[in-house]
C-alpha cells in the first residue's frame, strides 16, 4: 500500500491541546470523505490517546506529544500518538476496563476500551522511562470514488 | 458550557459543547457547588446539546453519582447522543444512573 498523505504535529502536553489534536486529525482526514460517524469515532479515540499522554505519560507536567498520521490508498488511516514520558510497566493491565492510576482525578479507566471500540485496531508500545506510542488504525471506506481517481 | 435549572428537588444541568479532560475539572467544580444545596435530591444531566464527549464524561458523572448517592439522592442522564450512549453502555453507567429518553 502506498501512502497518499502524511502529517506530523508536535505540541506541548497541555490539556487545551486535546481539542486542537481532534480538530487537526479531523481536518487531515477530510479528503477521504469520511462519514460524520467515522470522523467522530477517530476524534474520540485521538482524544483518549492524547489525554493519556498528557495525564499519564507526562503526569500533567512538561513534555511534547507527537501526532503522526497517514493514510494509504486502500483507505486505511494510521495515527500514532507518541509521548516520551514515563511509560507503562504492564500494558495488558493498563488496557483493562476501569484500570486507572489517577483515582483522585475521577478518571474512569475506560480510555483504552473506548479507543478499541471506535477503531479497528489499537497497538501500544511502551517502555518504562522512555515513553509510549499508541497506534490507532481504522479503515475509512470511501463513500465516493477512490481518491486516486479524483481530479 | 453549563447551564442549569432547579425545580423543587431536581437540578437539571445542561451541558453543551465539548466535554473532555481539559474542561472536566471546571465543570466538576461548578457542579459540586450547585449540588451543595441540600434541596437537590435528583441531578439530571441534559446532554442534548453535547457535541463531543470522551471517557472524561464517565468519571464526571460517576463522581457526581457517588456524591448524590451518599445522601440518598439519584442521578439521571437525558438525551445522550448515539456515541455518548455507547460510551456509557461500555462503562456500565446505566447500572448506577437512570437513562431518560
Amino acid at each position: 500500500m502506498s501512502i497518499i498523505n502524511e502529517m506530523r504535529l508536535d505540541f506541548p502536553a497541555l490539556a487545551e491541546n486535546e481539542a486542537f489534536a481532534r480538530m487537526v486529525v479531523s481536518g487531515f482526514l477530510l479528503p477521504l470523505n469520511p462519514t460524520l460517524e467515522q470522523l467522530a469515532d477517530v476524534k474520540t479515540a485521538v482524544s483518549e490517546a492524547v489525554t493519556n499522554a498528557i495525564i499519564h505519560g507526562y503526569g500533567s507536567g512538561k513534555g511534547t506529544v507527537r501526532l503522526h498520521a497517514r493514510y494509504t490508498d486502500d483507505g486505511v488511516v494510521t495515527i500514532d500518538v507518541i509521548d516520551r514520558g514515563r511509560g507503562i510497566a504492564d500494558i495488558a493491565h493498563a488496557r483493562q476496563p476501569f484500570f486507572t492510576t489517577s483515582e483522585g482525578e475521577e478518571r474512569s479507566g475506560m480510555g483504552f476500551t473506548v479507543m478499541e471500540s471506535f477503531m479497528d485496531a489499537v497497538d501500544v508500545r511502551s517502555a518504562v522511562g522512555e515513553g509510549t506510542t499508541v497506534r490507532l488504525t481504522k479503515r475509512i471506506d470511501a463513500r465516493a470514488e477512490p481518491l486516486a481517481r479524483r481530479a | 458550557m453549563l447551564s442549569y435549572v432547579r425545580k423543587k428537588n431536581t437540578l437539571t444541568v445542561r451541558l453543551t459543547g465539548e466535554l473532555d479532560h481539559s474542561v472536566a475539572a471546571s465543570i466538576r467544580a461548578e457542579l459540586d457547588e450547585l449540588i451543595l444545596d441540600p434541596r437537590v435530591r435528583r441531578l439530571v444531566f441534559d446532554l442534548d446539546g453535547l457535541e463531543f464527549m470522551d471517557s472524561s464524561g464517565i468519571g464526571l458523572i460517576i463522581g457526581r453519582y457517588k456524591l448524590m448517592a451518599r445522601r440518598g439522592g439519584t442521578v439521571a442522564v437525558a438525551a445522550p447522543g448515539r456515541r455518548v450512549d455507547r460510551i456509557f453502555e461500555m462503562a456500565g453507567l446505566y447500572q448506577l444512573v437512570e437513562r431518560l429518553a
